[in-house]
């Protein structure tokens, strides 16, 4: 039986009726001990019997055709095979579902697949890949950097409500600053990798991947096959972050050479292959247009930007999502402009739009609130709306005030100063804040829960864990539920062969996932409650016990074997009825080189209204995460492209620079106590890319309060800041 | 990576016959070799080698080639008389990689410019002739000092700086020189017409040695410039030894990295503080001769006046300028 729900009105708030005190509590990772002991199998340490290995080909002009010499390379030792049909240009873009193939031959840009080249041994494919002779003819009209004499493709429709110039000339205080920052890739630690075998006509694909009810679909579309011949395996992930939302070269490489070769085929990505090949941030540029009256009241709003990606890709960066809702402010325009390039493709990396676009509306507010003559926390606090302020939509919750003023509280903020007030030794320091805010979403999910006689339980979709503490969460939505011990509960997931759930992007997994789970296990609840001759709502499940009606009976006596329920959820009405959204705020303290412009970042702190938190510990480690992310956006990392090719040059981790255990502080976390009724019927909200959201800004914004220096090229590495110091 | 054959040397004589190329610590060349930017036929594995030791006589310390970076840098004498090369070592790297990494290994690794990585691009220090990519391209990681139109790379050590400063010398033994002591100026080569030369060693030259001489009187710093606050390599580096006595600088010891293709020493910047009083007008003299001749590329225009500052703030930080 499925138990479904459309979320379209209010849901009691079970979760704080249960009971078992399964939720909420930090709860380490069940398959933790499998990770730090290299027993969960990742995807490119499956070694399947007489496997070969392929490594991607890789194009070496940015744009035009090539021809692949098989003959230069069929005589190495270990040679398999040369294959060029059906490659992919890049990683899908999220959600997509489709991924057209290339037509074979061309070149797009300077990194793209262009074969891919199979051996026996790893190193032998290398060696193969690297000699194959290729002859390139380049096309003329290559466009490698976005600047003043680009053409762009503006948005058709950009928001435009009331007049801002106009609001921007009578203000009281009003700024008008450009930001740019520059491309991110994802980094995660785990790269992109695929094992592909075919078990007849149908593929079994191990790899590395987010969304596997998208993947699937995308697989088949490459290879061209019905989707039902596609079985995907992804149970252990070691990172996303977007670039693992859609699938990716090596998978459909791997699934061909297989095909063709009628034997497994693992195909590794290296590094360098996945800051080229894999979808990355665009750069953008910000004009952020802000204006408010004498009281700090803003009266005008513009977040203008321009990006860039590859020619045909549908994903545009929304630098502006957050700016939509966050603050009040009648006259309001945006607009969106996009180079096309013949660079790697830009697409989905953590928190696509929040991620920077908050670093430019967070940085614009706290000029203006210096301007104005107000505190930051203050000036933030005034222009925090009733109601969205250009849907007219109520907010499902909104904590933005009290994650700011507690935050300040916990912070000490009161102790902070002014531009070169406080010096130590060669060392500026100063405070920052920003707000963070990241869209709520719930999606589509589904998922198989049973429940044993013997008070165990098995959970069961093929939605993701990439890191972030699925497999905790679930076991623990279930074992609240179903009035177990969560170590009672096993959590099965990332095999297409399961019921088809959310995927893990956009912070929308626990919501999506773990309500499908909640559906389930209410869907065991309602059978209990009758066998027991009470109403579900009566019903009291603890330690195995169910209680209800006068009768208290252990769940042994209740059943006569497993009871499986289907979970599924549908997003409803309250996602379009309400403005939905996680808040916080973000606080940092650093210390800025007077010499060299060095910064160090000293302490931070989030503070999270993200409605229920299901297991403290992995939600904060979450947090942290944004928290270091906002570090490295802030100060670090930044792609850097070659302008004459496109080519990237800092394609691996030694020169992509993500932050390292020394420029990490002490990061604390607080999370405000919220129930968001709209949002699912277990009243949570997405954390992971909230985290992230505005970190980086309360950095720069700490930078100016400590030395004066106003940061708007992004990432704030020490030439931009030394030269403005004496 | 291309196929090869693996020695393992028993004694330095069998390095020379062998032929190939060396290897010690290996986290330098086996990345060069699986970008295939190194091909060599035979690999000399030489860590069975006795240059294990650190040996101190009266008058100098003699820092056998397969010293790794970490235990250099824990060694209690290096601590306590040449802290400047204890400090470089930190700076560099991580943890995992200096345990590997040898004293040889780290003054012969390789540059980090970008191009110079990938085959597909042009590249004068790997294929001679091909063209210098990263001098109208990303070069903020580059050479200011001591380039040539061919190429602007730099060296990315870190302990060579130090070792510049302390007037090391580097112990070599070669089948056709036996064994020679060379200065850190005579052993780089700087890269003119011929950046695919780096130093003057021939094929089975071993290293087997760094001598350092009696340590120097004065106080010692090494302070790097970097992007993040480890794991990166210096955008500039100053290892200094300066000594004052009755209000006057006496000697001045001052190298540089991330500046140059070879740990940078100038004597006319030392020229300028010896025999002076220390002052902010001084330092000023001084950095106006390091960058006498410095010409950015663009990306790492910014590297001349961080030079300036970081070199002026050193000199303070020893003297006791404020
Ligand atoms: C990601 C990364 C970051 C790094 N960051 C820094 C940094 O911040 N600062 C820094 O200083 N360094 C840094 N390093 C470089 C590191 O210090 C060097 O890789 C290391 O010192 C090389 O020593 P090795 O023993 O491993 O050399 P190998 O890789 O074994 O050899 C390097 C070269 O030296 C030759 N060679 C080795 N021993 C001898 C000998 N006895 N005689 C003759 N030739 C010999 C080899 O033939 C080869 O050409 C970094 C390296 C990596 C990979
Ligand atoms: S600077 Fe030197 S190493 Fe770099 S591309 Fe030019 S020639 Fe090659």
């Amino acid at each position: 039986m499925t138990e479904h729900l459309k979320m379209d009105k209010v849901q009691p708030r079970m979760l704080d009726e249960t009971g078992q005190g399964a939720i909420h509590k930090p709860m380490t990772r069940p398959e933790g001990p499998l990770k730090v002991s290299g027993t969960a199998t990742y995807a490119a340490e499956w070694s399947l019997p007489n496997m070969a290995e392929g490594v991607m080909v890789r194009a070496a002009i940015t744009k035009g055709t090539c021809e692949i010499d098989e003959s230069s390379v069929k005589d190495m030792p270990g040679f398999v095979g040369i294959y060029t049909d059906r490659m992919v240009r890049n990683s899908a873009q999220g959600t997509m579902g489709t991924n057209p193939v290339q037509p074979e031959g061309e070149v797009h840009y300077l990194g793209q697949p262009i074969a891919v080249a199979v051996a026996e041994t790893l190193e032998q494919a290398r060696d193969i890949a690297q000699s194959l002779a290729v002859k390139y003819t380049p096309a003329d009209g290559a466009k490698t950097v976005m600047d003043d004499s680009t053409e762009f493709e503006d948005d058709d429709d950009p928001v435009d409500m009331g007049d801002l110039d106009k609001a921007m000339s009578e203000a009281a205080f009003s700024i008008d600053s450009l930001y740019t920052t520059k491309p991110h890739n994802s980094s995660a630690m785990e790269p992109h990798a695929a094992v592909a075998d075919w078990e007849g006509d149908r593929v079994i694909l191990r790899g590395s991947l987010q969304m596997l009810g998208f993947n699937k679909n995308e697989l088949a579309d490459s290879l061209g096959i019905d989707v039902s011949n596609v079985r995907i395996l992804s149970p252990y992930i070691g990172g996303g972050f977007g670039s693992k939302l859609g699938i990716s070269p090596e998978c459909v490489a791997a699934a061909v050479a297989s095909k063709k070769l009628g034997r497994p085929v693992r195909v590794v990505l290296h590094r360098n292959n996945v800051f080229e090949m894999i979808t990355l941030r665009t750069e953008t540029r910000q004009r952020m247009r802000l204006a408010c009256d004498a009281d700090g009241k803003l009266t005008a709003i513009g977040h203008e930007n321009w990006q860039t990606n590859l020619p045909g890709e549908s994903m545009a960066e929304p630098v502006d999502v957050a700016t939509h809702f966050l603050y009040g402010g009648e006259n309001r325009r945006y607009g969106q402009h996009i180079a096309r390039l013949n660079r790697s493709a830009s697409g989905a990396v953590r928190a696509p739009g929040e991620a920077v676009g908050q670093l430019g509306l967070e940085n614009a507010m706290d000029e203006l609130a210096e301007a104005a003559g107000i505190d930051p926390i203050e000036f933030r606090v005034r222009n925090i709306p009733e109601k969205s302020p250009e849907s007219g939509l109520p907010y499902s919750s909104n904590a933005l005030a009290q994650c700011l003023q507690e935050g300040a509280e916990m912070f000490g903020w009161s102790g902070r100063k002014g531009p070169k007030e406080r010096l130590e030794g060669e060392w500026y320091l100063g405070m920052g804040v920003a707000s963070a805010a990241r869209s709520n979403i719930l999606m589509e999910s589904r998922a198989n829960v049973t429940l044993n006689p013997d008070g165990t339980a098995l959970v069961q979709t093929d939605m993701t864990d990439i890191g972030t503490g699925t497999y905790s969460i679930l076991g623990q939505i279930a074992a609240e539920m179903l009035g177990i011990d969560p170590s009672k509960v096993t959590v099965e997931l990332g095999d297409t062969d399961l019921p088809e759930a959310s995927g893990s992007g956009g912070s929308w997994g626990a919501a999506s996932a773990g309500s499908s789970v909640f559906l389930g296990a209410k869907g065991i609840r309602t059978k209990l409650a009758e066998r027991l001759g009470c109403s579900p709502e009566e019903l009291r499940l603890q330690d195995g016990v169910a209680t209800g009606a006068n009768n208290r009976r252990p769940l042994a006596e209740l059943m006569d074997g497993p009871i499986t329920e289907e979970g599924h959820i549908e997003p409803g009405s309250t996602s379009n009825d309400f403005e939905q959204a996680g808040f916080g705020a973000h606080f940092a303290e650093v210390a800025v080189n007077k010499v060299t412009g060095e910064v160090r970042v000293r302490r931070m702190l989030a503070a999270m209204a993200a409605g229920r938190i299901l297991n403290a510990q992995t939600a904060r480690s979450q947090v942290w995460g944004g928290q270091i992310w906002g570090i490295g956006t802030a100060l670090t990392e930044e792609i850097q492209h070659d302008r004459r090719t496109g080519h990237i040059v800092n394609n691996d981790l030694a020169e992509y620079h993500i932050p390292v255990n020394l420029d990490v502080p002490d990061l604390d976390v607080h999370f405000v106590d919220e129930r968001d009724d709209q949002s699912n019927p277990m009243q949570i909200k997405g954390i992971g890319e909230l985290g992230l959201s505005g970190a980086g800004a309360a950095i720069t914004n700490a930078i100016y309060n400590a030395c004066g220096v106003r940061v708007y090229d992004y990432p704030a590495t020490p030439d931009k800041i030394f030269p403005h110091l004496d | 990576m291309k196929p090869f054959d693996y020695i393992r040397a028993t004694d330095p004589a069998a390095v020379q016959q062998a032929g190939g190329r060396i290897i010690a610590g290996g986290t330098n060349l086996l990345d060069l070799m699986k970008h295939q930017i190194e091909t060599p036929a035979t690999l000399v594995d030489v860590t069975r080698l006795e240059m294990t030791e650190i040996e101190q006589s009266e008058n100098s310390l003699r820092i056998g080639s397969l010293v790794t970076n970490s235990e250099l840098a824990a060694h209690e004498t290096v601590r306590r008389d040449y802290s400047v090369l204890s400090r470089a070592l930190l700076a560099g790297a991580t943890g995992q990689l200096r345990n590997k990494a040898t004293t040889g290994g780290n003054l012969l690794q390789r540059t980090r410019c970008p191009y110079f990585y990938d085959t597909t691009q042009p590249c004068n220090k790997r294929a001679p002739g091909s063209g210098c990519q990263a001098m109208e391209g990303a070069n903020r990681i580059l050479a200011i000092l001591g380039a040539s139109d061919k190429c602007i790379a730099t060296h990315p050590s870190d302990m060579a700086v130090a070792m510049r400063a302390l007037d090391a010398r580097i112990e070599v033994e070669s089948a056709t020189k036996g064994t020679e002591l060379l200065t850190m100026d005579e052993f780089y080569v700087l890269p003119g017409d011929n950046p695919e030369v780096e130093t003057v060693l021939q094929q089975g030259d071993l290293i087997t040695a760094v001598h350092l001489p009696a340590a120097p009187a004065g106080r010692q710093s090494y302070r790097k410039v970097r992007d993040r606050s480890s794991y990166a390599f210096a955008l500039v580096s100053v290892a200094a030894i300066v000594n004052t006595e009755g209000g006057k600088i006496t000697d001045a010891a001052l190298a540089f990295g991330g500046l140059a293709p070879r740990p940078w020493r100038d004597s006319g910047v030392e020229e300028v503080l010896i025999g002076e009083a220390p002052s902010e007008a001084l330092f000023d003299k001084a950095a106006d001769v390091l960058v006498a001749d410095a010409k950015g590329h663009g990306d790492n225009d910014f590297k001349i006046p961080l030079a300036r500052r970081t070199m002026k703030a050193v000199l303070s930080e020893l003297t006791g300028v404020s």
